[in-house]
């Protein structure tokens, strides 16, 4: 919950549903739910930790399961394509961010700029 | 219902400066320990910052309420970020506008129909380059979401 309520602050949703059990229950919630941007920037923190900052070109998510306070996830990727681009050498990866259930949450597509390309400015 | 002629409409171009603090505030949110974004001086920004562009916005620059989707039905289904180089770096201006382009629909395939709603918002820079563009893809289901525990 606390990662929840971070998240809202750092990224502006202050959304009632994410944080206020009494507001979301009224939605028909069983509990606050967390925010599919949070599990999104999680992902892309995944990601940019394996291919770097200031490479990535391109991030593209899908929500798919909702994420429940106490959720543990976890995240994984593979390289789909390696080709040249514009003069660069670019790799697409495919992600995705899984629940403790095995259900997944969100499925993630990214591009990056490999080896060095003059990322210097 | 979804507001089909929603679709070419715009919302005021706002500006958004991208700063130090907010990409390491950012960065914690989204359990970042990556020194890209934590000691370099001059950061780029994380891969989904620019969602944060909600804190720069009048209601006037958002264009998402033409669609009219409905609150209890509409979800959050795509979300995209294209940067045309590095993301912007702390100290950039940023100049963005959004625009809704996009109504469609679907079948939903356990029935009932879901209609999508697709906004755009161009990122450009002080010398009016477009340095990164994001799309945001709402939709709404025939069905309220169902609970998920």
């Amino acid at each position: 919950m606390t990662d929840i309520v971070r998240y809202q602050g750092a990224s502006g949703d202050m959304n009632a549903i994410h944080h206020d059990e009494a507001f979301a229950q009224g939605a028909g919630f069983p509990s606050p739910l967390a925010l599919g941007m949070m599990q999104a920037g999680m992902l892309a923190t995944w990601a940019t930790n394996w291919l770097g900052a200031e490479q990535i070109r391109r991030f593209r998510v899908r929500f798919v399961e909702q994420v429940w306070p106490g959720d543990t996830l976890s995240c994984s990727g593979v390289v789909e394509r390696e080709y040249e681009d514009a003069g660069e050498r670019r790799v697409d990866v495919e992600l995705v961010c899984s629940r403790q259930t095995g259900g997944v949450a969100v499925l993630g597509w990214a591009t990056f700029v490999v080896e060095g390309n003059g990322e210097s400015s | 219902m979804v507001n089909r002629n929603a679709v070419g409409k715009s919302g005021d171009t706002f500006e958004m400066l991208v700063e130090r603090g907010k990409i390491r505030e950012f960065a914690r949110a989204t359990w970042s320990t990556n020194p890209s974004y934590l000691e370099d001086p001059s950061p780029v920004s994380e891969p989904t910052f620019l969602t944060t562009m909600i804190l720069w916005e009048d209601p006037s620059c958002d264009p998402w309420h033409e669609v009219a989707m409905d609150q209890e039905r509409g979800l959050h289904a795509e979300q995209e970020f294209v940067f045309y180089g590095p993301p912007p770096r702390a100290g950039t201006r940023l100049h963005a506008r959004s625009t809704i382009s996009d109504v469609f629909e679907k079948q939903g395939r356990r029935g009932g129909t879901m209609t999508f709603a697709v906004m755009v918002t161009d990122f450009h820079d002080d010398d009016g380059v477009l340095v990164a563009q994001s799309k945001m893809t709402g939709v709404e289901t025939s069905r309220p979401p169902e609970e998920q525990p």
